[in-house]
């Protein structure tokens, strides 16, 4: 918001940059904005962090049931915690991270203090020394990523590519014991593939930062499985975030205004 | 005892919402003749002698001088877990019986746990999901702000090996780490994880954007954390305990977040468990209960009973215990 179209575009004679706040772009027509001359810029640094800890927080929340468990804490009904009411380890279980851009890269690094074993799939190889220091092992195939992972996260942009990039055949392929995290944008996953997978226990659990649309319509099947976490695209919803966000957004600003390189320009 | 025979094992009950997991049952049975209280009860003659341990699920059975008594070849006690606050470890010791925990088994589930615990409470995920999944609910999107975690200060309160695994997990959140423990750690140890040690408790609850609670509960710490560790620690800052409900004055936290001396609180445990459904706590807003997570994974609880049978097998044989817990 603003939504950039046509009309707006043309009736700005003077707009030289559209500064987004956040790092996709998915929601904006970047070859018409072009042009018009009009440079594009996100804040792919303020994001980076309270994005990839939302993804452990969601990856935690979904395997130790925390949000059923707050539930059961808090219900009228409850009169003992029950033994036998379990969740699935994260402490050295496998993460498959699909998309190693920053986020990704992050959510790494975080994973990797819970020893968790990584895998990865992107468009790119990253440097040895950088899979090393996280270590992550790289899968050219993402179909061998799927086959392995206790906990799959998908952490890309959306693009033609990508869009539905995680559907029947990808869930079918992960184990029956596995959670898919989703942080990067709902189109990104077929939803009606998802709810199927879940409903027939062909993946343990689902949670979701991103869906499509934001908010899902009330009836939807994915609010009403209870194997599924969903949250208000909460990714960088921290007040922090949102003013790092605004400074970034600023200083891309003044640089194109002051013909000065572009920190983030979105090409 | 026959010979060849198994040596008996007591447990409280097997199966249902209270007892000994199902999937563990084959594993004891190879080690152990498997007694449950019901049997035991129905047939105190025939098998008080048999009963050479107990293994403790979740607290039970309690044992007390009157169960001591009436097991005479009883040579070890094996607790499911680290914590040993329901046991009186003396008048165990008195019947010459050894006692032994868990403590390999449960620091990474119960580190993961207060982990999740953090976030969650930082980044609202239980309001946000609430939100998401209620039917017609507002997207109240400008003022749901959560803070931010990467970069905070996390304050550690008992640094034992849950804690220092806690601290490991809080470095690659890039989290500025506090301290504060009975004794020191080994410099090493600290550079490891990058903490800081606070000599006194006041100023790691002065610093710490985030509180997380992790001592064993003794006479020394019940109630710890009371109106005036929660009066020094910052508006903005999030208690976080995985340790036991004791540990903090409850009366003095539902005060503290009620009147925002602190944002928020996230418990494990409380004091009872569950609290009783019109406690105070359980209305507040911003405050998550869970329903002691702690160890409750498939590998954690399997690895506790492995734990578990390692020691009571070696107390058996007159072996060098693994995690052997002496009264102090």
């Amino acid at each position: 918001r603003p939504t950039i179209d046509r009309e707006l575009l043309e009736s700005l004679p003077n707009l030289k940059v559209v500064g987004n706040s956040g790092v996709g772009v998915d929601h904006l027509d970047l070859k018409m904005i072009s042009n018009f001359g009009v440079k594009v810029t996100n804040t792919p640094r303020a994001v980076a962090d309270p994005t990839a800890d939302i993804g452990m927080a969601l990856m935690l929340a979904s395997a130790r049931r925390l949000l059923e468990g707050c539930q059961i804490a808090v219900s009228p009904d409850t009169k003992y915690f029950a033994v036998d009411w379990l969740g699935v380890e994260v402490t050295r279980a496998t993460l498959g991270i699909i998309g190693m851009g920053s986020i990704g890269y992050k959510v790494a690094q975080r994973a990797r203090a819970f020893d968790m074993r990584i895998l990865y799939h992107n468009r790119n190889r990253r440097r040895k020394e950088e899979e090393e220091a996280v270590g992550a092992h790289y899968c050219e195939k993402m179909e061998d990523l799927l086959q392995q992972s206790d906990f799959v996260m998908l952490v890309v942009n959306l693009t033609p590519e990508t869009h539905k990039l995680i559907g029947k055949k990808e869930l079918g392929l992960m184990k029956p014991t596995a959670t898919l995290i989703n942080i990067s944008r709902g189109a990104v996953v077929d939803q009606d593939a998802l709810v199927e997978a879940l409903q027939n226990k062909v993946i343990r659990a689902a949670a979701l930062d991103v869906t499509y649309p934001e908010p899902l319509p009330r009836d939807h099947p994915l609010l009403k499985l209870n194997n599924v976490i969903i949250t208000p695209h909460i990714g960088t919803a921290t007040v922090q975030a949102l003013r790092m966000m605004a400074e970034e957004a600023i200083a891309n600003i003044l640089a194109v205004l002051n013909g000065q390189p572009i920190p983030s320009e979105v090409l | 005892m026959g010979g060849g025979e198994l040596p008996g094992l007591l447990v409280n009950e097997i199966g249902g919402v209270r007892g000994i997991l199902h999937g563990h049952v084959a594993f004891l049975k190879k080690h152990f003749y498997l007694i449950t209280m019901k049997e035991f009860l129905e047939n105190r003659k025939h098998l008080s002698k048999k009963v050479q341990a107990i293994y403790l699920w979740w607290h039970k059975p309690i044992i007390d001088q009157e169960l001591l008594q009436s097991l005479p070849n009883l040579k070890v006690i094996a607790n499911s877990g680290v914590g040993m606050d329901h046991l009186d470890l003396k008048l165990v010791a008195s019947f010459g019986v050894k006692m032994a925990n868990a403590p390999r088994a449960v620091s990474s589930s119960t580190a993961d746990t207060g982990m999740a615990l953090l976030l969650a409470s930082a980044r609202r995920l239980v309001e946000g999901y609430h939100i998401a999944m209620s039917s017609g609910a507002e997207r109240q999107e400008a003022d749901f702000l959560g803070v931010e975690v990467t970069g905070a200060t996390l304050g550690i309160i008992g640094m034992g090996s849950i804690g220092y695994k806690i601290a490991l997990r809080a470095k690659a959140f890039e989290m500025n780490i506090l301290y504060h423990n009975r004794t020191r750690r080994k410099e090493h140890e600290e550079r490891a994880v990058g903490a800081t040690y606070c000599e006194k408790i006041d100023h790691l609850l002065q610093q710490a954007d985030f509180v997380m609670v992790v001592v064993s509960l003794t006479p020394q710490t019940h109630k710890l954390i009371g109106k005036r560790e929660l009066e020094l620690m910052k508006p903005t800052a999030t208690l976080i305990n995985i340790s036991r409900g004791a540990v903090v004055d409850q009366e003095a936290l539902v005060t503290a977040l009620q009147t925002g001396v602190i944002r928020a609180a996230a418990l494990d445990v409380t004091s009872p468990e569950p609290l009783p459904r019109d406690h105070a706590l359980l209305k507040l807003k911003n405050v998550i209960i869970t329903p002691h997570l702690g160890i409750k994974t498939d590998k954690a609880t399997y690895l506790i009973t492995e734990e578990a049978v390692e020691n009571i097998l070696a107390a058996l044989n007159g072996l060098p215990m693994p995690s052997e817990v002496l009264p102090s």
